[in-house]
């Protein structure tokens, strides 16, 4: 067993883990920061996004020891100081960006990742920057489209609601 | 202006708050004090005899709690299926039981006939593998193809039938002869053979179960990823392992979609309760992906011939189908009726056709089961209809919006009873296709392929007029065609003494937006805010005996009872205005949250009722009980039969057969529309879904059975960046004559319509760009594409 | 996964070290080798973490000119840095699986496990990079030895790629529509000496140099110079996803793409 620490959300954890253990089962099993999903084994789907230094990486795919002394940040602490639903996530909830939530944290963080690398993204942009982020729900409409509104643009010529 | 609230406004969904914090609950988020872990050992081959499970070694490996095998399981009940199909020949169909885990054989790569339980995950991990090397399978021959399954009758997935047939069904068989001969004399008769392709349902949240049993009182519940909760306990309890019903609470928490995937009854959700009681602890499991690839019940896989009969004008004359359905290597709950009762009564599309014949020959194979998935044999019926009218038209140099236009039934023809058994209650179909039409611009689709082919691309547009039967229905039709469950639903409105209310419902919300738009309803039928209504759905221990979700069926079925038992809260409610007011109990009238006498301005509001009804110092106690709770259970009298047109235009890049959709365009008639932004969600995953299988989603067995298409480095799932953004309308409605609400299901329609708008348009592509093509196979992908350019 | 140690040394001194253990395997960005850890495909005593070595990390400019970028930095980093210097290999790097999956794995662990249809052997071979690990330096001809395999020795680690940077150069990539792999990708660059192609994705020994196309553009470093070619179906991959046929059409095609590209 190893020893791991890192602050997640802005909070100091530890915790003692096996060298396999992913930062996955960490956050989740560990923490109980169940909000990071696990929807595949091959590193496709992306619901398990989080971001490890403001990178957005796969957390199914990396190790927790791999991850010590790192700065995590997961859906968990995406909301205000107050509570209420950030930017993006307000954006996901206005435009209907999601259905049934099971990879929406994971497409969260990566609209996340893309916002803050290119404030302004095209849809272009926003399709190829979410190719690793699998949505079985919403043919991605309201997704691409929320992820355009959080950025700011205007989304009201895009065709219905 | 577009209302914010009730009834046709798009209210954002509240459940999304818990969504989007990583605040809600799927079965794997549980943490339960003292689990266990259970995995499944599953077969490696795709048939083979089961000469011996050594268990000792597994058995003793640090963490293990206990091993599971067929042997287990073997007297207990099978996994049944819901519905009896009868063959042309009066047979009833054949039945093999499907056992907890495998007994005696294994009949698909990944069937399970074993488990290990452990303290850990991998510790039953590592106890698996070794029971998986301590087991001798002998090697069968694998039965995959369906042809060759139905003709060689030494080789058999289950020893006690034959010919790997489970039925030989004709709809309508009385319809026979007079199909056969309308072919036979008709001017023109296209004839397309075409594959619809195995699909895997692939909702983003792998299935999940958790077993508990409480000693003390012989309790079991049950924490499982499930559309329909009561469903599943009938399952599990009454068939299988034989736990009074009153003795299982099956909870369905937050679900991460199901596309009929998560309706049926798995091996896995038995397993657990009966590991859970031999160790008197929980016991969960949580399938991997590549599980999922391997026992989710998959989609679609027919092989079908279809012919059509018309005029050299292209007026229809006939449509004579031949198909064979995969069922795989058992029969999942409703695999019997999908290619059936759900593809055979829609082969007369929303057309004028007066001769319809339908045979379908259903196949074991060795192949994972096939179930109902996202539109469910009615996808099928689809695609066969519109690529032969499409092919037609082709033949005959017809236009094929015109030819649709001449056959589609017109609005003065409601209701319609087609040759093949339904009764459509109503419809604009014309309407649908119009808008479309303007909404394709498709005058300016000439200047649009110029543009196109400017750029070294061809340009193809594609039509697809589709029409769906959901809400299935009247169980007593049902029952008389082979269903063995009702197909009714319920809900229970307990209006709480202080006002607000809590609607129990039958129907599963697992992204549908139930919690949002059924409370929509009801406040608007009781005139109080949203906020004062919660829906609780997914327990059995708290709501009323419904069928769950799918089939497009929660709105029109599960709402309309919600309706009804609102309505019973408002009459109630009223002979309470009626006491408390002293007015004639025909004398109040309710509206707008305030029972009234007629005429004068004596009111109470519903708050007043309500708590009146909790508190009843002044109310009618000798003829009237206490208390404001009402449930209603909904039978409906018909399917509901949304319809519509769907264009689409690909852009097709000749030198590498890459496949582009440039545009989508749908115009629906799904009746009354309650949320706008629901129902468009809807439709644009449907449409997803759709294009999915027509461009990328090929699921593959090589002839030893091994699926090659087991993960998503082979199954190509549609990403963002592989669609457009859908044009989607539903302003032509027509609504539903026979529920309260006048709608019509559109779960299922993106998935219906969409996939022979997306080939005719391919088609359309290649011919254009000179390329003799008349069909390709779906997926339509690049290298398919390209093979069928060389000629 | 099978139970290992997981250590993450910070300098390749002790990475070497580490990975004399038996059974040691190293552990560059993890995006291949932790799914098939997964599916229990390998079973190491020790996993040697290489990402927290900083003289492994970053792109700069060698004395010859040369693009040197360090064994264990991320596609994220390549796509970003090599940008002004090398263009097509940072364009390269941008496309290589998705954003999440660029932030964790690294050059040095693509080109390591040499899959068939990863994108940086076609860049390393078309560029006549040079391979340079603890021990020695390699050159792109002698490195790549079929499928899943290298010049590498067992517990050798590319410390460091560098690349030539040519006069030309473009990648044209072919999706595999599910793994978003290369179905087939080419790799052209020009250099004062000539022209090299690199095919990856089509090939069942793994990425290899066009030689006739080779031969064709240095005369005449144009589209139309590889017209007239062909390439032969035999010994490419047949697959779900595309014929022998198709990958040889699909090399062609995406080399003439890739040549106007350049």
């Amino acid at each position: 067993m190893t020893k791991v620490t890192m602050t997640v959300n802005g909070k100091a954890v530890s915790g003692e883990v096996e060298g396999r253990t992913l930062l996955s089962s960490f956050l989740r099993e560990g923490l109980g920061l169940t909000g990071t999903h696990v929807g595949c084994d091959t590193s496709q789907c992306g619901a398990c996004v989080v971001h490890v230094d403001g990178k957005a990486v796969k957390s199914c795919t990396m190790f927790a020891a791999d991850a010590s002394g790192s700065a995590v940040r997961t859906i968990e602490g995406m909301a205000n100081a107050d509570g209420s639903l950030g930017t993006i996530q307000q954006a996901f909830q206005d435009h209907h960006g999601l259905q049934c939530g099971f990879c929406t944290p994971g497409m969260v963080m990566s609209a996340a990742a893309l916002l803050a690398e290119n404030p302004k993204p095209s849809e272009a942009d926003v399709r190829h920057y979410l190719e690793g982020n699998i949505c079985r729900c919403t043919g991605y409409h309201n997704i691409v489209k929320a992820v355009l509104a959080a950025s700011g643009q205007d989304v009201s010529k895009i065709a219905a609601e | 202006m577009p209302k914010d609230h009730g009834i046709g406004a798009s209210s954002k969904r509240r459940e999304d708050i818990r969504f989007l914090t990583g605040k809600g609950v799927y079965t794997d988020d549980l943490n339960l004090h003292g689990q266990a872990h259970a995995v499944f050992v599953r077969s490696e081959v795709a048939h083979g005899r089961i000469v011996k499970i050594d268990t000792s070694a597994a058995a003793g490996m640090p963490g293990v709690l206990a091993v599971f095998t067929g042997e287990d399981f073997k007297d207990v009940g099978g996994n049944p299926a819901g519905w009896l199909i009868n063959s042309r020949n009066g047979e009833p169909m054949r039945e093999p039981k499907r056992p907890v885990l495998a007994h005696g054989k294994v009949r698909h790569v990944g069937d399970a006939y074993a488990a290990v339980v452990a303290e850990t995950y991998a510790q039953a991990k590592d106890a698996a593998e070794q029971l998986a090397g301590d087991t001798e399978i002998e090697e069968l021959p694998a039965i995959i193809d369906m042809g060759a399954a139905l003709a060689d009758a030494s080789n058999r997935v289950h020893d006690e039938i034959p010919d790997n047939q489970c039925y030989d069904w004709g709809w309508i068989e009385d319809n026979r002869a007079a199909v056969d001969e309308a072919i036979k004399n008709a001017p023109h008769v296209t004839t397309l053979e075409l594959v619809n392709n195995r699909l895997v349902p692939n909702a983003m949240e792998p299935r999940a179960s958790i077993g508990e049993y409480f000693p003390g009182t012989g309790d079991y519940k049950l924490t499982t990823t499930s559309q329909n909760p009561h469903l599943t306990r009938l399952l599990v309890a009454a068939f299988v392992l034989g736990i009074p019903e009153n003795k299982l609470t099956v909870v369905a928490p937050d679900v991460g979609g199901g596309f009929g995937s998560k309706i049926y009854h798995y091996g896995e959700e038995a397993l657990v309760l009966a590991a859970a009681k031999k160790l008197a602890r929980p016991v969960r499991w949580t399938a991997e992906r590549s599980e999922s690839f391997l026992s989710d019940a998959h989609g679609r896989d027919h092989v079908t011939k279809i012919e059509l009969a018309c005029e050299k004008d292209g007026t229809f004359i006939a449509f004579r189908t031949e198909t064979m359905a995969n069922v795989g290597a058992y029969l999942s709950n409703f695999a019997t009726v999908t290619p059936t009762f759900l593809h055979g009564t829609l082969m007369a599309g929303p057309y004028k056709v007066p001769n319809v014949y339908v045979n379908v020959k259903t196949v074991f194979t060795n192949t994972a089961p096939v179930d109902a998935y996202r539109g469910a044999g009615r996808p099928e019926a689809t695609f066969s209809l519109e690529r032969v009218v499409d092919k037609m038209c082709r033949e005959l140099g017809l236009d094929p919006f015109e030819v649709r236009r001449k056959n589609l039934l017109t609005k003065d023809m409601f209701p319609y009873t087609t040759p093949v058994g339904l009764a459509y209650d109503t419809g604009d179909y014309h309407a649908t296709l119009d808008k479309a039409m303007q909404m394709a611009d498709v005058a300016g689709f000439e200047a649009r392929r110029a543009a196109s082919a400017a750029k070294g691309k061809l340009r193809g547009m594609g039509l697809s007029t589709w029409i769906e039967a959901c809400g299935i229905a009247p169980s007593h039709l049902v029952g008389v065609l082979g269903s063995r469950v009702g197909l009714y639903d319920a809900a229970t409105v307990r209006v709480n003494a202080t006002g607000n209310i809590s609607v129990m419902t039958g129907a599963h919300s697992h992204g549908q937006g139930h919690e949002t738009v059924f409370a929509q309803i009801v406040a608007e039928k009781l005139g109080i805010p949203e906020s004062s209504v919660e829906i609780v759905h997914g327990d059995t221990s708290k709501i009323p005996f419904g069928m769950g979700s799918y089939g497009s069926r929660s709105l029109a079925v599960c709402g309309s009872a919600m309706n009804r038992a609102v309505d019973k809260i408002i009459a109630k409610g009223k002979k309470i205005a009626a006491h408390m007011l002293e007015a004639a109990e025909e004398d109040i009238t309710f509206e707008n949250g305030s029972f009234s006498v007629a005429g004068t301005d004596k009111a109470k509001t519903f708050g007043e009722i309500a708590f009146s009804a909790y508190v009843p110092h002044n109310y009618p106690l000798e003829t009237l009980e206490p208390g404001l709770e009402e449930t209603a259970f909904y039978d409906p009298a018909n399917f509901t039969y949304p319809a519509g047109a769907y264009i689409c235009e690909v852009e097709v890049d000749p030198d590498t057969g890459k496949v582009e959709v440039a545009a989508f365009h749908c115009a629906d008639d799904f009746g009354n529309v309650m949320n706008p932004m629901i129902v468009e969600g809807q439709v644009h995953g449907g449409v997803g879904q759709g294009i999915g299988q027509a461009l990328c989603e090929n699921t593959s067995y090589d002839g030893n059975g091994q699926l090659l298409s087991g993960s998503y480095m082979d199954y190509a799932m549609p990403r963002a960046d592989d669609v457009p953004f859908y044009n989607v309308d539903h302003s032509c409605q027509t609504p539903c004559t026979h529920n309260p609400l006048g709608v019509k299901g559109c779960g299922e329609a993106g998935a219906i319509g969409s996939p022979p708008a997306v080939v005719n348009a391919v088609i359309d592509a290649l011919q254009r760009g000179g390329h003799k093509v008349d069909h390709i196979d779906m997926p339509v992908s690049p290298s398919r594409v390209w093979a069928a350019m060389q000629g | 996964m099978y139970a290992f140690e997981f250590e993450k040394p910070t300098t390749i001194a002790d990475a070497v070290k580490a990975l004399g253990r038996e059974d040691a395997q190293a552990l560059g960005g993890g995006q291949t080798l932790i799914p098939s850890l997964k599916q229990r495909l390998a079973a190491p005593s020790v996993l040697v973490s290489l990402s927290g070595i900083k003289e492994m990390q970053g792109v700069c400019t060698g004395d010859d000119g040369s693009l040197c970028i360090g064994g264990a930095t991320t596609h994220a980093t390549v796509a970003k840095e090599a940008a002004a210097k090398y263009p097509a290999l940072a364009a390269l790097a941008g496309g290589i699986g998705d954003p999440a999956v660029r932030n964790k794995g690294t050059i040095g662990g693509s080109l390591a496990n040499n899959d068939p249809s990863a994108c940086y052997p076609a860049a390393v071979l078309a560029s006549g990079a040079t391979i340079v690990t603890n021990a020695r330096k390699i050159a792109a001809d002698d490195f790549f030895e079929g499928l899943f395999a290298t010049a590498l020795e067992p517990g050798e680690i590319i410390t460091e790629v560098r690349f030539p940077v040519p006069e030309k150069a473009n990648y044209q990539k072919f999706d595999q529509p599910a793994s978003r792999f290369a179905l087939t990708g080419v790799f052209v660059a020009k250099y004062a000496g000539g022209a090299r192609v690199a095919v990856t994705g089509a090939s069942e020994e793994g990425v290899f140099r066009w030689s006739e196309a080779e031969a064709a553009l240095s005369g005449n470093f144009s589209a139309d110079a590889v017209k007239g070619l062909s390439l032969s179906a035999d010994g490419m991959i047949g697959d779900l996803h595309g014929t022998p046929a198709y990958r040889a059409h699909l090399a062609k095609v995406l080399t003439t793409r890739a040549v106007a590209a350049s």
